[in-house]
């Protein structure tokens, strides 16, 4: 395994699991990421970060290309385990356990940390059976239960008056939109706690974008979301917290009113501006 | 000036090059199937073929090629899927991976002569079976499974990489997405991989003369006990096969009519082999076409 | 969506857990492992059981194998058997490097046809061609040569058709179509920027095939040739139907001859498993499989070569 804690947890964990000292926040923190770095090769793409990530909020990750921000996401759900290359120092604690140590099942731990990706990437099957995919897989046999997951999950991602009339269609005849939407109503159907944005709508047209939107925003009642994005309107509408990256640091994190009204760092501002990246 | 003249001069000549290709395959074919297409009756299909007289079929080779072909499939497809699967999912990248590479290397490029000489050695005398169908078909494994595992693997690495994250970030195992979401993509290179393999297993001969023998005993195809002597079924049975056929009566040219027989048998034989191509393109295309439908 | 208290803890969940199947995954690692392993097994079976049945004719049979590999004189039965084997090591390297020689040229020149003087061609039409020439089976191969190229021979050239010659042809147009595809994919891999850069200096497009193109591509190109050859060694069928298989050194390319292959072929189902002869064939079978070798490693130095 490529993730190694730095330190022995145990001597950490008990008067760190408790909901970090940042002032603003009132809500629990549900991933607090300390010191964490990730290398590839020699390469530190994530420099020691530290990131308390709230309970039923929406964080998003913003900054230039190539600064990490995929990296960053991708460690949390430990996919960074399928480059090689790739390695990680640092703690992520989740509900008190470090999820970066070996011993951990990553399976168990993506039903409940679930991602969607860039690109839209159903399965080339049926709709129904894309979201059944991994329920199968878990032992949901009794159809009328997947019946009722599929049409909960798409209705939770806004998609079910779209498709219902198709379920047993191919979801590659899906627009692009629609396809994005049906990853993340696959991800729902686990039940996770967390769910991994990584620029979910920079693939579609603006209405399809503005329609992810919504969805964020109603989803965040029940899940606590991470998203990256390159857009800055959509960082300032959707999320609570903005974690601006430059370079593999994180330079500001705060309350995205915050971030994008009063950034304590001269490098936010101009970013946010427009003035690089 | 010159080197216009020369451009011009080398541009005829790769011409010339290509038509000479072109011209080579017209007249095999043409030899082939002309020659070879008057014999090729349903009487000649279908009769069982004669040592001494003149008017034998190829029955019993045609079913024996089809015969061991299948047996060789039925044993190679796993294991070479398999292979495949460990090479493009689970090998790391070091010395055994190397290893492992080289060896499929060596296996893919041992002259076929040599694969039956190893057939005989093990399958024919150690083993003490005799010329049998299995000894055959094992042979013809040997230097089918590296073919198979390379179709395999590209096939597999084609998969988009995005399918492969989608499945694994669903908490999914490796293996149960290699079973459900990478093979199902892969399947139509597999498929298309396995049709042309079964084309050059079906022609070979080398291997099998000294493995499944130069001989057939008599069959009775009504007789469907594989453990039955004159079973055709049967695969501890001494089998000559089509490719066999042609090299054995052109050697020995105990028959009459050697060149008839060969002629035909040919005809049959490269038939069969561009069937398989073509069938292979046919179904790889469609099967592509209905998993990326509605794209 | 928030679990109910009696949601097992992380620890339990994320570590203990024994769900997801850990055992498939195992058994499915298990399952392609074992498989992977076969190849290496089978690779060194073939190498030692070749190699211990090949040498008994130096161990068993106390033939002098310097004698065995230098000596013309093979007369493998009665009282004074002699047992040489050079005029067969001579005729599969006198067919080898010859159909080389002729299909070398002509598969790179159709490879530079379908890369460089008329792709669209080349693919939709050149490139089915070769693969159906690639498919014909060998005995098909021999056959023709037997039935078209000897009488030809004997007619219009001196000797009696069955010849060094006959072989040579016949292994030419065999391994032609392995050369061809090989080279072609190496031109096709070539980066378009050589190509543009030497065309913007004014060069003719002959002169960037040869000064450019070629010479990005050599390593690659003569590995398409070493596997060809590779091909036309190993042949046994096909080069047998046409030879003549005579044991003595042709005096010309006309004369009939003899290969390790055909050698191997013709006498291995007649003679006694573990007579002297036998051995010796078996030995002859291991210089096969030694040489066989010799051609993956040259091949795998080449691509360490390769710059492309
Ligand atoms: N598989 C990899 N191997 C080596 N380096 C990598 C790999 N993936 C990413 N990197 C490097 O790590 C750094 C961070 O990449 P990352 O993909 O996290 O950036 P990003 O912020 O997501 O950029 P973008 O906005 O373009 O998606 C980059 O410099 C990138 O080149
Ligand atoms: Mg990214």
């Amino acid at each position: 395994m490529n993730y190694t804690a730095d330190r022995p947890m145990e001597t950490k964990t008990e008067k760190e699991i408790a909901p970090s000292e940042r002032k603003a926040s009132k809500r629990e923190v549900v991933l607090d990421v300390k010191d964490l770095s990730i290398f590839y090769g020699n390469k530190e793409a994530v420099k020691s970060a530290n990131m308390g990530i709230e309970k039923n909020a929406v964080t998003a990750l913003i900054g230039p290309s190539g600064c990490g921000k995929s990296t960053f996401i991708r460690s949390i759900n430990r996919m960074n385990d399928l480059i090689p290359s790739s390695r990680a120092e640092g703690e992520i604690i989740y509900e008190g356990i470090n999820i970066l140590r070996d011993d951990i099942n990553v399976v168990a731990l993506r039903s409940e940390i679930g991602m969607v990706f860039q690109k839209p990437n159903p399965f080339p099957k049926s709709i129904y059976n894309n979201i059944t995919h991994a329920l199968k897989y878990n032992g949901q046999k009794n159809k009328k239960v997947l019946d009722q997951i599929v049409e909960e999950s798409l209705r939770k991602a806004a998609l079910w008056d779209e498709v219902k009339d198709r379920l047993h269609q191919s979801a590659m005849s899906l627009s692009g939109g629609q396809q994005q939407r049906l990853c993340i109503a696959r991800t729902l159907a686990m039940e996770p706690q967390i769910l991994l944005l990584d620029e979910p709508a920079s693939a579609l047209d603006p209405v399809s974008n503005s329609k992810i939107e919504e969805l964020i925003l109603q989803l965040k009642e029940d899940y606590s979301i991470v998203i990256v994005t390159h857009n800055m309107s959509q960082a300032s509408r959707v999320s609570d917290k903005t974690a601006f990256f430059l370079n593999g640091d994180i330079v500001e994190y705060d309350d995205t009113k915050k971030i994008f009204t009063n950034p304590s760092e001269a490098r936010t501002e101009e970013y946010i501006s427009g003035r690089f990246g | 000036m010159n080197s216009r003249i020369t451009d011009r001069i080398a541009t005829g000549v790769f011409y010339t090059i290509a038509a000479i290709m072109v011209a080579l395959l017209l007249y095999l074919f043409y030899f082939i199937l002309s020659n070879g297409l008057p014999q090729v009756t349903w009487d000649f299909l279908t009769s069982p073929s004669s040592s001494y007289q003149a008017g034998g079929g190829i029955r019993d080779q045609l079913f024996n090629s089809l015969y061991i072909l299948v047996i060789t499939m039925i044993i190679t497809v796993p294991l070479g899927v398999c292979g495949g699967i460990y090479m493009a999912e689970y090998a790391k990248p070091g010395k055994i991976t190397n290893f492992i590479r080289t060896c499929i290397e060596m296996l893919a490029s041992l002259p076929s002569i040599v694969v039956g000489l190893f057939g005989l050695l093990i399958f024919v005398n150690i083993t003490g079976w005799g010329y049998t169908i299995i000894g055959g078909a094992l042979a013809l494994t040997i230097f089918n499974i590296p073919v198979m595992v390379r179709v395999t693997e590209d096939a597999i690495r084609s998969v988009p990489k995005e399918q492969k994250e989608a499945s694994l970030a669903l908490g999914i195992t490796r293996w149960h997405t290699i079973k459900t979401v990478l093979l199902p993509y892969a399947f139509p290179g597999i498929l298309t991989g396995a049709i042309l393999a079964s084309g050059r297993v079906f022609g070979e001969a080398a291997a099998l003369l000294y493995t499944a023998g130069l001989s057939t005993p008599t069959l009775d195809y009504g007789n469907w006990n594989p453990f039955a002597e004159n079973s055709p079924l049967n695969i501890f049975r001494p089998a000559e096969t089509l490719a066999v056929h042609i090299w054995s009566v052109n050697t020995q040219g105990l028959i009459p009519d050697v060149r008839e027989v060969a002629n035909g048998a040919s005809a049959v034989l490269v038939i069969a082999v561009l069937l398989f191509n073509i069938l292979a393109r046919w179904l790889g295309s469609v099967i592509h076409k209905k998993l990326t439908a509605g794209k | 969506m928030a679990k109910a208290s009696v949601t097992p803890s992380a620890e339990e969940r994320l570590i203990l857990t024994k769900k997801n199947r850990r055992w498939d995954e195992v058994r499915g690692r298990s399952l392609v492992t074992i498989c992977a392993i076969i190849m290496i097994v089978a690779t060194i079976a073939v190498t030692i059981f070749l190699a211990q049945k090949g040498l008994q004719s130096f161990t068993v049979n106390n033939i002098n194998p310097i004698a065995y590999l230098t000596s013309t004189n093979w007369n493998p039965v009665g009282e004074n058997a002699s047992f040489g084997i050079f005029p067969f090591i001579f005729g599969s390297l006198a067919v080898t490097f010859l159909s080389a020689l002729i299909a070398a040229p002509l598969g790179i020149g159709a490879a530079i046809f379908m890369s460089e003087i008329a792709p669209k061609f080349g693919k939709k039409f050149l490139q089915p061609v070769i693969e159906l020439l690639v498919g014909i089976p060998s005995v098909v191969y021999g056959f023709i040569g037997l039935v078209v190229l000897v009488p030809l021979v004997r007619d219009n050239l001196p000797g009696i058709g069955f010849s060094l010659f006959a072989g040579v042809i016949v292994l030419t147009v065999m391994i032609l179509p392995t050369v061809t595809t090989i080279a072609t994919d190496a031109m096709r891999s070539l980066p378009n920027s050589l190509r543009q850069g030497s065309l913007a200096l004014g060069a003719t497009r002959w002169q960037t095939i040869r000064k450019v193109l070629i010479p990005a591509a050599l390593p690659s190109l003569l590995t398409a040739i070493v596997l060809g050859m590779a091909r036309a060694f190993g042949e046994a069928l096909a080069v047998q139907m046409v030879i003549g298989n005579t044991r003595d050194l042709p005096g010309s390319i006309f004369d009939t001859s003899a290969t390790l292959t055909t050698i191997v072929t013709l006498n291995i189902g007649h003679t006694t498993y573990g007579s002297i002869e036998n051995n010796t064939l078996w030995s002859m079978g291991l210089i096969l499989l030694i040489i066989s070798f010799v051609f993956i490693f040259i091949v795998r130095y080449l691509s360490g070569r390769r710059k492309i």
